[in-house]
């Protein structure tokens, strides 16, 4: 049985105190009665209260959850499909330059891909708004998606498809009832990925939105540079909150979905 | 069936990744001027093809020849490089102990560290940020603290200061250096480090000797992580960094956004590109080595 040294508890307790103590903070001074953020004045819920009749942080967050939902949803679509291309597809024309457009946004500097994505909206006209967010948002995340689920697919065993297509399946139907159920932790934590990253995204949405559709990133960074305040701090434990819950829950489904396979795993094996 | 498999997100990509790119790049070329689109030269499909020679004429590296003209530029980059680089070391110095506690823990931990690890990851950068200004602040926090206790008699001046830009990175890129260095140290075979222990070294020692080289990899893997995004970033040293700071996301988003300058605002964004190729293809090939490595 293993213990913690000294040395390594007080290295983890002060990494930790260190990543937690910020939000921590964050989050207790969001019930706090005074408006000067700083000072504890005593409990109180007003924050929250308030931050729900702010109809313009309402707004900016609709706008927000609706950008994520279809711009993640597209992105794992096409993020699914590269992969598999670049996985599955063997030698094609044009594999070199796909590859490349796959991983290039994932080290590019994102001042540069909302420049650029604004400079191509304003050359062919299209007029900045909700729609153009989505777009911008699918292109990068799918390449995230990409990455995600190419991993999966390079670690299992390809001659499962080979035995679907010989007993009989078409591609799709060896894809749809072989490869996606394998893949398909990967291809949702794909999506998850690519939701967060467009739930968070400010610098490309700033460059691409339109005067008419705000995202919250971009409303809390212009509160944010006024200053510190409590509606801010009350809408960061909301999302705080949220986070935590979903990563907590989705960990402890796939732990107990890899416990249950195991076991099917070891009684399929004792059948045999 | 295979061919529309490959050309959605291929076309995809090109049209909204590599087409903008090029549109950048032709802007960069470009003279500024009073109009809109705010450059200069146009041309379009109706002027033909005689017009397309001139207009390609008028291109020009008028503007990556004022960047290294005007001081701005060229010290933005290196204090970018320069912020990004000591902001890395800084990450290492934290991150490694946290890994090394994290891969030394008891087993059945391990997964409980990993998750608080990827949390922070999860939760939104911009208010990750910004719980910082509240702590560094004139009356924040740590003032509050230091006060209190008594260490300092007069508040200590971190916000908007390039302190608070360094604390603002490690911080929010903490979990790409603890996570790739932990999994190095996590396949590191213990039995070495006690045979060396059996044959005289002191624990340093051994530390030093086979814990540290065996675990570089993973540390390169980290320090690219960090350095990599942090040079083009914007959002922490518009929040915590003061006007004293200057890092080049920063001065892009000014040129554009403030200036309306797209042509300058282009080549300052084809510059950093290829000041980046340098450490992406070195990353490159250390993940490579580390893959034939594992082989």
């Amino acid at each position: 049985m293993r213990r913690f040294s000294w040395f390594n508890a007080t290295s983890l307790t002060l990494g930790f105190a260190f990543l937690y103590l910020p939000m921590v903070i964050l989050v207790i001074y969001s019930f706090n009665s005074s408006k000067l953020v700083t000072v504890w004045a005593g409990f109180s819920t007003k924050w929250y209260g308030e931050l729900f009749q702010n109809e313009a942080f309402l707004d900016a967050a609709w706008v927000t959850i609706r950008v994520a939902v279809i711009s993640s949803s597209v992105a794992t679509v096409l993020g699914t499909m590269a992969a598999y291309v670049l996985v599955r597809g063997g030698r094609f024309r044009g594999r070199t330059v796909f590859s490349g457009m796959i991983y290039a946004p994932l080290v590019m500097p994102e001042v540069i891909t909302g420049l650029s994505l604004l400079l191509l909206f304003i050359g062919i006209g299209l007029d900045r708004g909700v729609f153009t967010i989505i777009l911008a948002h699918a292109t990068f995340s799918m390449c995230y998606v990409s990455v995600v689920v190419s991993s999966r697919l390079v670690s299992f065993d390809q001659s499962l498809e080979e035995a679907a297509l010989d007993l009989g399946c078409t591609p799709w139907q060896a894809f749809r009832l072989v490869t996606l159920p394998i893949i398909a932790p990967a291809v949702i934590s794909g999506w998850l990925l690519a939701f967060t990253l467009s739930l968070d995204d400010l610098v490309i949405a700033s460059f691409t939105a339109g005067p008419s559709s705000t995202t919250l990133p971009i409303k809390i960074f212009s509160a944010v540079r006024l200053g510190v305040s409590p509606e801010i701090n009350a809408l960061s434990t909301i999302m705080i909150g949220i986070v935590t819950v979903g990563v907590v829950t989705f960990s402890i489904m796939s732990k107990r979905n890899a416990v249950r396979r195991e076991r099917e795993a070891r009684a399929a094996d004792r059948v045999a | 069936m295979k061919r529309l498999l490959i050309a959605v997100p291929y076309f995809w990509l090109l049209a909204l990744f590599l087409v903008p790119f090029l549109i950048v790049l032709k802007i960069s070329l470009s003279d500024v001027a009073l109009a809109r689109p705010p450059y200069f030269p146009q041309w379009h499909l109706e002027d033909g093809a005689s017009a397309l020679l001139s207009y390609l004429r008028e291109w020009d590296f008028e503007n990556f020849v004022f960047l290294t003209t005007d001081d701005l530029y060229w010290k933005a980059y290196l204090s970018s490089a320069k912020i990004a680089f000591v902001a890395t070391f800084f990450t290492l110095l934290v991150g490694f102990p946290i890994a090394y506690g994290m891969a030394r823990a008891p087993t059945e931990w391990r997964p409980t560290l990993m998750m608080l690890v990827i949390l922070p990851f999860w939760t939104s950068f911009l208010i990750r940020v910004y719980a910082w200004i509240g702590i560094l602040s004139g009356e924040g926090y740590l003032n509050q603290f230091l006060l209190w206790i008594g260490i300092i008699q007069e508040p200590l001046i971190i916000l908007n200061t390039n302190i608070a830009v360094y604390i603002g990175i490690v911080y929010t890129y903490l979990p790409f250096m603890i996570l790739p260095i932990y999994s190095a140290l996590e396949k590191l075979d213990e039995s070495l480090l006690e045979a060396a222990e059996d044959l005289g070294c002191s624990r340093f020692t051994a530390f030093w000797l086979i814990t540290f080289p065996l675990s570089k990899q993973g540390i390169i893997a980290g320090c690219f992580l960090v350095f990599i995004p942090t040079i083009g970033e914007f959002v922490i040293p518009s929040l915590l960094g003061g006007s004293s700071t200057l890092m080049i996301g920063k001065v892009l988003w000014e040129e554009f956004f403030n200036n309306r300058d797209w042509p300058v605002a282009g080549a300052v964004a084809i510059v950093l590109l290829l000041i980046l190729i340098i450490p992406i293809i070195l990353f490159q090939r250390n993940e490579q080595k580390n893959r034939e490595a594992d082989k």
